[in-house]
């Protein structure tokens, strides 16, 4: 069982908590939540050899929000006083336009998430400053060794330290302390004028041993240097439609962009996504089944309950093809009266819930990854990505390669420049003809942005074959 | 923000407290920003409210040196025991990074003397139920427009101002005051035959609520944007010439400002990197940056540092006079800081534009689709396709097809790509529609010739 936050972390009392809740809980409303973060965020970057910038953020603050039907009310405050949570209070149950009157809510019980995912000692995460800059330093002489046309290495390591709490209408009271790290590597090659860039990096809810145990940074390293390199001898890429395989892992960011956004429950109610009334219905092939799942331990897009205080699992979205499920938070599952799947988020106490992914992956097949490869005559093979986004209503969107090499006669030869892919949500996935038995997590880096709030979330996949997609080389023919 | 003048004075003497007891902690340099604000959002759908949200909020940043080693903090506890600790915590985080000899405050001669009043600030309070009322009337309008309009994501009213305090210990302080009203619409509308859905949306942002748009008018025109998506269809891929929009346009010109950091240009990370003085479009391409336009949206009296912002000519004729540099990124390049400092609290600092744009030609959007025979006018970009070391592009688009002159369909689901460097070459006509609605603006823009990809 994860640890239990106790409420004068937030420097307020149960009985403050209580009186807030009363105040904002009128009868017209349905449900009303205080929401308490307190987050550390630090971070140190290295670039020309030298590490030379260090930052740290405090910040800590309370969101009062009040739901009435399709409505919500919400306010957020930098102040934790009496006063402020009244003040917060009254504003969130403006919606309700009733008269305040005080109404009784059940007392909260005090209690502990049920998952225990990310067990990371305060101590064993914060470490010091100069183990970080040993760190970044060791990365820099790596990826130079790697290659003298290794011009430049810019390296960043971050660290998020969060605790939260959600006290209830309902009548919950629970918190859980949040770690998050992340490591970023990128490199410039420089040959005859050609200038080309290569990026890799990695994290989760870990400890700094996860980087510096199997000296994992030393890998990044050499990752971010090896695909600057090979962008050196990129060609050009081609434009038009054409078979696709997609590496396992991080171009998972397919299913995040093509299907995971449209399965999520608000676009769904307001039916402005392009997936609503598909439920139940063929929207991928036979060999494709996604998930999202916020239980893994230690993953990037982890959570042992969501901003809500609702436990996270893992939700069945696409089974053998057929759209089985939504993603939601508590307002929507309420309003469209469907479970509620523990992925209602929040980038912060000064942002609204809203449902949001978590770890969102496609299960393993059971064709061999060469095979898949070998099966296409001219298409693109691409590993790595960068970001993608996605129109929800029309469905159309796009995520861009940053390494790739084209597939001639089942080999894969060349490496070709980026470029951006481009299909259509509801049809993509009816395309996969072939599923790898490899599925992989990505190294995870992702965030996720909706509305303006940044999430961090992870994706995976197996090696997959998408028969036809457009791709928005510069070569044609 | 009627204890605005109360706590601003407060405020600046919490700077200098701040600024001398960093000096007692050992650090040789410092400078501190606060940021106050307001903010009232709401959010209706289909006539009914959906969402309020109401907030204030403050934060600090303290960036201290300690001979040539530097770190940046922030909180938004400013408690003196908190603070306290801060000032102590940052100036142990800098001893812990390496001396960096370029760093440090720009010179005590060069910070800003006079500090015009640029007119950012408006103390139009509008009560929740006039934001609705507005939200609702521009909703109202979109959803009349026509027919096909059969949803909605609703329209979005947000009002919010606040103050800056900036002090540096060579003994600068200036402050200013801003306040921002903006409305947005966003429809639905659904293809009678086919069901197929379409969005898009409108807005429009001021300083001055009584600048803004009308509602009806941000209304019905997200309702023009969305129904004439109706009906795309994918083209074949081909080369052809391109036509951006002033919003897309203006998104290259936003991209032009990403490769024009200093930050950027001395790290090589830029394919701007050794094009200073060189030619980087046809003589009719020329950009200003100007900090110091009236009531303008990226407007400042000073920039991040203190010092004073000014107009800058960015590109001149064609060749390229100016990139955008802090004290930091220019004494990296040997160039003066052109105060384009950004300091957004607790971030490292950075530079950005103030007010950035292409100065307008002299053809109509019309005219410049009537040079076209046959190509694509973008009114949609979506993705992260592009590579700022080599400049290589490549994005989702929609928009429409230009067939003889003329608008004949929409599209969707294409690509457009090319590279940077060549796209600004290769502009071939700069409109005459220049028109602010954010820190980036940009006219009607044709670009010779880009790879469509679609089918």
């Amino acid at each position: 069982m994860a640890q239990l936050v106790p409420l004068d972390s937030f420097g307020v009392t149960e009985r403050e908590v209580c009186a807030a809740l009363a105040r904002v809980k009128v009868r017209e409303i349905d449900y009303a939540d205080l929401y308490f973060e307190s987050s550390v965020n630090e971070s140190i970057s290295m670039e020309e050899s030298l590490v030379k910038r260090a930052t740290k953020s405090i910040s800590q603050g309370v969101g009062v929000r009040a739901t009435a039907g399709e409505k919500t009310g919400f306010a957020y405050s930098d102040e934790l006083t009496r006063r402020d949570l009244e003040l917060a209070a009254d504003t969130a149950r403006y919606i309700a336009r009733s008269p305040g009157g005080v109404q009784s809510v059940p007392a909260p019980v005090h209690a502990r998430p049920a998952h225990d995912l990310y067990p990371v000692p305060q101590a064993a995460f914060e470490v010091a400053t100069a183990d970080r800059v040993t760190l970044l330093n060791q990365i820099d002489a790596e990826a130079r060794k790697y290659d003298p046309r290794i011009k430049n290495v810019m390296a960043s390591f971050n660290i998020e330290f969060k605790l939260v709490m959600v006290a209830t209408s309902e009548g919950t009271m629970i918190g859980d302390v949040q770690p998050l790290s992340r490591l970023q590597v990128t490199c410039i090659a420089e040959e005859n004028g050609n200038r080309q860039v290569g990026s890799f990096g990695g994290g989760g809810r870990v400890g700094f041993e996860f980087y510096t145990g199997a000296n994992r940074h030393l890998e990044y390293a050499r990752e971010a240097a090896r695909t600057a390199i090979l962008n050196l001898s990129a060609v050009e890429a081609p434009a038009g439609v054409m078979p696709v395989v997609l590496g396992g892992g991080w171009p998972g960011i397919l299913l995040h962009e093509a299907i995971g956004h449209g399965l999520e429950a608000d676009f769904n109610r307001k039916k402005s996504s392009a997936f609503s009334n598909l439920l139940g219905k063929r929207v991928a092939s036979e060999v494709c089944t996604i998930v999202d799942d916020g239980t893994l331990p230690g993953r990037r897009g982890s959570l042992n309950m969501d901003d809500e205080g609702t436990p996270t699992r893992r939700t069945m979205l696409i089974e053998r093809g057929v759209l089985r499920g939504y993603i939601t938070d508590k307002l929507n599952a309420r309003l469209m009266g469907i479970p509620v799947t523990g992925n209602g988020r929040r980038e912060s106490y000064q942002s609204v819930v809203l449902p949001r992914m978590t770890n969102t992956f496609m299960l393993a097949g059971e064709s061999d990854p060469e095979d898949i490869i070998r099966s296409v005559d001219k298409g693109l093979y691409a590993v790595s990505f960068g970001g993608g986004q996605v129109d929800i209503t029309n469905g159309k969107f796009v995520f861009s390669a940053s390494e790739a090499y084209l597939i001639e006669g089942g080999k894969v030869t060349r490496p070709v420049k980026g470029a951006t892919l481009i299909g259509s949500g509801p049809e993509i996935l009816t395309k996969v003809s072939m599923v790898g038995h490899d599925l992989q997590l990505d190294e995870g880096i992702g965030t996720c942005g909706k509305e303006g709030q940044s999430v961090p979330v992870g994706v995976g996949l197996p090696t997959i074959r998408i028969d036809e997609i457009t791709v928005g080389g510069t070569q044609s023919g | 923000m009627s204890n605005m003048l109360t706590e601003s004075d407060g405020y600046r003497q919490l700077a200098s407290d701040l600024l001398a007891k960093a000096k007692r902690s050992g650090a040789t340099e410092a400078d501190v920003v606060i940021a106050n604000g307001e903010n009232l959002s709401v959010q209706v759908r289909l006539g009914a409210v959906d969402r309020l949200t109401k907030a204030r909020e403050k934060r600090l940043g303290l960036r201290v040196f300690v001979g040539k080693r530097s770190a940046s903090t922030s909180t938004s506890d400013f408690s003196p025991d908190s603070l306290n600790q801060l000032v102590e915590q940052t100036c142990t985080l800098a001893k812990a990074v390496v001396e960096d000899r370029w760093s440090g405050l720009p010179a005590a001669k060069e910070m800003a003397k006079e500090l015009p009043d640029l007119d950012l600030y408006d103390s139009t309070e509008l009560d929740t139920d006039r934001q609705i009322e507005l939200a609702k009337r521009a909703e109202a309008a979109a959803l009349a427009a026509d027919e096909r309009i059969t949803n909605s994501e609703g329209a979005d009213f947000d009002s919010s101002s606040g103050g800056i305090i900036l002090g540096n210990s060579h003994g600068f302080i200036g402050e200013y005051k801003s306040s921002s009203f903006s409305l947005s619409v966003s429809p639905i509308a659904a293809d009678p035959q086919t069901g197929a859905m379409q969005r898009d949306a409108w807005y429009a942002v001021q300083r001055k609520f009584a600048k803004l748009d009308a509602p009806e008018a941000v209304g019905l025109e997200a309702a023009r944007r969305t129904i004439r998506r109706l009906g795309a269809r994918k083209v074949g891929t081909k080369r052809v010439p391109v036509v951006f929009d002033q919003e897309m346009a203006g998104s290259l010109l936003g991209n032009l400002c990403g490769a024009l950091s200093g930050y950027a240009l001395y790290k090589g990370a830029s394919f701007l990197t050794g094009q200073l003085g060189k030619q980087l479009a046809p003589d009719y391409v020329t950009v200003y940056d100007d900090g110091r336009m009236v009531g303008g949206l990226g407007s400042r009296p000073f920039d991040g540092e203190g010092l004073m912002t000014r107009k800058n000519v960015i590109v001149e004729k064609g060749w390229l006079k100016s990139y955008l540099l802090d004290s930091y990124s220019g004494r990296k390049l040997g160039l003066p800081s052109t105060g384009n400092a950004s300091r957004s609290v607790g971030e490292s600092p950075s530079v950005g534009p103030t007010n950035f744009y292409l100065v307008p030609g002299s053809k109509t959007a019309e005219e410049i689709i009537g040079t076209v025979k046959e190509g694509l006018y973008v009114t949609e970009l979506i993705g992260f396709g592009i590579n700022m070391v080599t400049g290589d592009y490549s994005r989702g688009a929609g928009g429409f097809w230009i067939e003889n002159g003329e608008l004949a369909y929409p599209v969707e689901e294409i690509t457009i790509a090319g590279n940077l460097k060549q796209m600004f070459q290769d502009i071939e006509v700069v409109g005459n529609d220049l028109v602010f609605r954010g820190r980036i603006a940009s006219p009607t823009l044709k670009i010779g010739e880009m790879m469509v990809a679609g089918n």
